[in-house]
């Protein structure tokens, strides 16, 4: 069978420090550089060692120029992962796997590197004075950011599955809570009560400002082995046991076309996902679940097998999703809305930390972890990444 | 009176004219959709070729400005100058069943606090801009049961 169970493993993981949008000392690229060198000291390894690298988003650091700076001996693959928002973060964890567990390369980082102040804003509309092409069909009605484009398929799935706002609350409250005990996010030291959920406003219903990612400035890296190399290294492995990446049937029609709507784009994911890792949800030990806003996380949660879509309102409560000891521990650092949000990156180096045993909110003995990255864009992807003792 | 206040980006067609006839039918208060010659299959948005019988002769067909609010938001964070002193505003998502289910983004005509029910019928209300340059014409909705 062909498969990335068990090829690879992630051995090195590194961050910037996180800032708010536009407050970044350094330039994107020292921030890509940095992040890089940060998981090249944590794994042990010699930056130039290092022969691929991949990303998402359409990073604008680019991998020859990074190889250049770093001084990497030889350059083997240099691949990015189409599609926009953090659709791409699992899928470059995959990529970049899939390169390694071929002999296309043999050490390959995945990285991101964001610095909004210095470039554009995500969640601003443009500035031009005519549009065209898809957006000439969406903007002049003032539909333009994120939000505004995702809270539609959220507002239709609340819609079909009777789901109350308490549900999306009960996600942004627990990402809260985990950053309370994470120094590095951003919201480490601002926690969020109910009260104040309810009290905030509205950015676009059924989305409060809370349940909206942050933008901010930051790079993160993972550094991918051959699993025949995992123990060379001065940190535990965690396996790759499955990626995926991809979208369901005409889920890029365009102004708001595709057949199926009110979804996280995960349908036809979730099953090859879990066959590939060899998993199933009861298996899941903790979650990483990509909070671009919090109602992409519940139809997430939802097509991942965790939930049926109609018992949202019961299953979606803050205490299930608490490390260490609630039933699905869920975005333990702080995820997107309350660590930082590095695209999604730092959800893939969050599942790693958990499997390491190194997490600010560790999940006793977790063995399986997973991580959903960017829903409701495509394509979409997901990883499982596992102990030693799973293999 | 606009909808929405002046000053958001205007719609022109797009550079490889692929949807003109969609943008030139809106000024003349038709509404122009994509259907297939050969399967007469409908397809909104609009591409180059016919996704169920891969086609090229796809031509635009008038449809009645007639459907069914299929989802909604209502906006309140601005994210356009233009939009600053607006308030809240809403958009809807309106179904043609006449034409093959497509889908199409536009305002909701009346008060924008108003509680909008998906499933409702609407019809179409052209709301020209003919004092710009370039002018263009876009498609707002109001519930069909609503007084004119
Ligand atoms: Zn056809």
């Amino acid at each position: 069978m062909r498969t990335l169970r068990g090829r690879v493993a992630v051995v090195g993981i590194g961050e910037t420090a996180y800032y708010k949008r536009g407050e970044s000392p350094d330039a994107e690229f020292k921030l890509a550089l940095k992040a890089i060198l940060a998981a090249c000291s944590d794994a042990g390894i010699a930056p130039e060692a290092i022969d691929g690298f991949a990303s998402y988003s359409n990073d604008r650091s680019d991998p020859s120029r990074l190889a250049a700076a770093l001084g990497c001996r030889e350059l083997r693959f240099a691949n990015m992962q189409w599609g926009g928002g953090g659709g791409g973060g699992s899928a470059a964890v995959g990529n970049g796997a899939a390169a390694v567990a071929t002999g296309m390369a043999e050490c390959v980082v995945v990285f991101r590197s964001l610095a909004q102040g210095q470039f554009g804003r995500f969640g601003q509309g443009p500035r031009r004075n005519v549009i065209q092409g898809d957006g000439a069909h969406t903007v002049p009605y003032g539909l333009m950011s994120p939000a505004q484009m995702f809270a539609m398929k959220v507002q239709r799935f609340m819609f079909d599955h009777q789901v109350v706002q308490s549900a999306l609350r009960s996600i942004s409250l627990a990402s809260y809570h985990h950053a309370q005990n994470n120094p590095r996010a951003v919201m480490y030291g601002r926690p969020l009560d109910e009260r104040t959920y309810e009290d905030s406003r509205w950015i676009v219903e059924p989305f409060h400002l809370y349940d909206c990612c942050q933008e901010n400035d930051g790079a993160a890296a993972m550094i991918i082995v051959p699993a025949e190399r995992a123990g060379d290294f001065a940190q535990p492995p965690a396996y790759l046991l499955s990626a995926v990446a991809g979208s369901h049937y005409r889920a890029g029609a365009s102004v708001h076309n595709t057949p199926d709507y009110a979804t996280s784009t995960f349908k036809t994911l979730a099953p090859r996902l879990y066959e590939m890792a060899g998993v199933s949800p009861g298996d899941v030990n903790v979650l990483q679940s990509y909070e671009n806003f919090t109602g992409g996380v519940m139809m997430s949660i939802v097509e991942h097998g965790f939930c049926e879509p109609d018992a949202c309102n019961e299953f979606f409560v803050k205490e299930r999703f608490l490390a260490p000891d609630g039933e699905l521990p869920l975005n333990t650092s702080g995820g997107n809305l309350a660590e930082c949000y590095m695209h999604g990156l730092g959800l893939n180096i969050e599942a790693v930390r958990q499997i390491r045993g190194q997490s600010t909110n560790q999940v006793a003995g977790a063995q399986v972890s997973m991580v959903i990255s960017g829903p409701m864009v495509t394509p979409v992807s997901a990883s499982i990444f596992g102990a030693e003792g799973v293999l | 009176m606009n909808y929405l206040n002046t000053g958001l980006p205007a719609p022109i067609p797009a550079g490889d004219g692929l949807d003109k006839p969609f943008w030139e039918g809106l000024q003349k208060e038709l509404l122009l959709l994509q259907r297939c010659s050969v399967c007469t299959g409908w397809q909104w948005g609009p591409e180059w070729s016919c996704h169920r019988c891969h086609s090229f002769e796809l031509r635009y067909e008038e449809v009645s400005p007639v459907g069914v609010i299929f989802s909604y938001e209502r906006v309140w964070h601005p994210v356009h100058p233009a939009l600053k002193e607006q308030g809240p505003y809403l958009i809807v998502l309106v179904v043609l069943p006449q034409a093959g289910e497509v889908r199409m983004v536009g305002n909701l005509l009346g008060d924008p606090r108003q509680e909008v029910p998906i499933g409702a019928e609407v019809r179409g209300v052209f709301e020209h801009h003919n004092d710009t340059e370039p002018a263009f014409t876009l498609l707002h909705w109001e519930l069909s049961n609503s007084a004119t």
